[in-house]
């Protein structure tokens, strides 16, 4: 492990492989299976919620893996897989930029009107 | 921007314990030191599915099969949870596989003893995840955001194997002469590797103050062993048996357990790899590998078909 490289292959990093249609071409592409973003909706109602990846040949696979590792004592009714590299990623770097201008707002909250107490529940 | 100024921004986040994502900057050591730590976990996972698996089909019962099986099944994903999290610092499956079959990357040494009775699956669901529990309790809050979530997962899983190897020695424990000493002789024999399982002394260990630092751990070595002491010591008269260490004693003063030295040149023999079963475990995984080979190639060739079929409908 003394190499550490630039390509990324995770959903979260950006890299010359992710958030694109490019087919992988490190080497190590080239024989692990692509890596698979796991989304698992813990019941009927509710989100599809993020909770890890792993790596299968294809889509089915994917999604029968996901059931095994993912689904052992219930934790869900339905699964989305989607393979990593096709999700983009905001960049930290823009973080300031893109969340700063809604730090200052405050008016879009509730909490912000101070109405008399008998109307305050509203 | 400095290295020194990212270095600060660095530490100052994690001293506001605020969680290190994948995509944010963080100094190459940083890295190193989480890829070696969170693969070498995985591997211990992977590598200790063998010792247990080995009692699938000797199981007393149907109920303890199924058990054990399960508990097998869930380290199986602990393995999968700790490589994903690896592969977010840039480090390829493959190459995590590649450093553990040609013996570069360890994996922890406990899972180079044999199983010899029944009695020891028991004794390693105690001890052995007991021991890890408390490892994995702290790495819950570990400072890098997908370790740390890896870590919950597990977490939520791991009470049940330590539960399920008590519940084995207490069945044990209530039953025949000759299954009283059957688990008393098993715990005897994993009490001082599971001790061996936090490592070396504190004085010893020679990247516990930067791992401190970077939060990635938040106990030492000697501070979560004296846990582990402090607890195994109740536990084990509800079962009625002894731990195997004469120097075992309260402390009023400390308000915890003394226990005698562990046998260091024995730990330091089975982390170079001359432990009881190094060869056999190494071997099983390699072999696996090899055998594993035509079903990869075949469900990566059966994918490569199915795309091209679905393309060829499309045009
Ligand atoms: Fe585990
Ligand atoms: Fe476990």
């Amino acid at each position: 492990m003394n190499t550490f490289p630039r390509r990324f292959f995770y959903g979260d990093i950006p890299g010359d492989n992710t958030g694109g249609d490019s087919t992988p071409t490190s080497t190590a592409a080239a024989t692990d299976w692509p890596l698979w973003e796991i989304f698992i909706r813990s019941k009927q109602g509710l989100d599809h919620k993020h909770v890890g990846s792993l790596h299968a040949a294809d889509a089915r696979m994917a999604i029968e893996n996901a059931r095994d590792v993912y689904t052992r004592r219930l934790e869900g009714v339905s699964i989305w897989v989607v393979e990593s590299r096709y999700i983009h990623a905001s960049s930290p770097d823009e973080a300031d930029s893109l969340y700063e201008p809604a730090a200052d707002k405050i008016y879009r909250h509730p909490t912000f009107y101070q109405l008399p107490d008998e109307v305050n529940h509203m | 921007m400095p290295v020194q100024d990212m270095e600060k921004i660095f530490q100052d986040t994690v001293d506001r314990e605020v969680k290190i994502e994948p995509l944010n900057w963080m100094p190459d050591a940083y890295r190193k030191t989480l890829v070696r730590q969170i693969s070498q976990h995985a591997h211990s996972e992977i590598v200790g599915m063998l010792p247990e698996g080995a009692w699938i089909t000797r199981a007393p019962s149907l109920k303890r099969k199924a058990i054990l099986l399960a508990k097998v099944q869930d380290e199986a994903g602990h393995g999968l949870y700790l490589y994903s999290a690896a592969e977010t610092l840039g480090t390829s499956r493959e190459q995590m596989i590649d450093d553990l079959h040609t013996g570069k990357a360890k994996y922890s040494s406990i899972f180079n003893y044999p199983t010899v009775t029944w009695a020891d699956i028991g004794a390693i669901g105690w001890l052995v995840d007991g021991a890890a529990i408390l490892n994995q309790v702290m790495l819950c809050r570990t400072s890098y955001g997908p370790y740390a979530r890896a870590m919950v997962r597990i977490c939520k899983e791991e009470s049940f194997h330590q539960r399920q190897g008590f519940d084995i020695l207490l069945t044990l424990s209530n039953g025949t002469e000759e299954q009283r000493a059957m688990c008393q002789d098993a715990i005897n024999r994993w009490w001082w590797p599971s001790l061996m399982m936090f490592g070396p002394r504190d004085t010893e260990s020679t990247n516990s103050d930067q791992s401190m630092k970077w939060k990635i751990k938040r106990k030492t070595n000697d501070e979560l062993r004296q846990q582990f002491v402090d607890m195994c010591v109740e536990q084990v008269k509800v079962l009625g048996m002894t731990l195997p260490d004469p120097d075992l004693k309260w402390n009023e003063e400390s308000g915890h357990y003394d226990f005698g030295e562990i046998d260091w040149n024995e730990f330091w023999a089975v982390v170079k790899g001359n432990g009881p079963c190094n060869k056999e475990r190494l071997e099983a995984r390699r072999q696996a590998w090899e055998e594993g080979t035509w079903v990869r190639e075949a469900a990566a060739a059966h994918a490569a078909k199915q795309q091209s079929k679905k393309q060829a409908s499309a045009a």
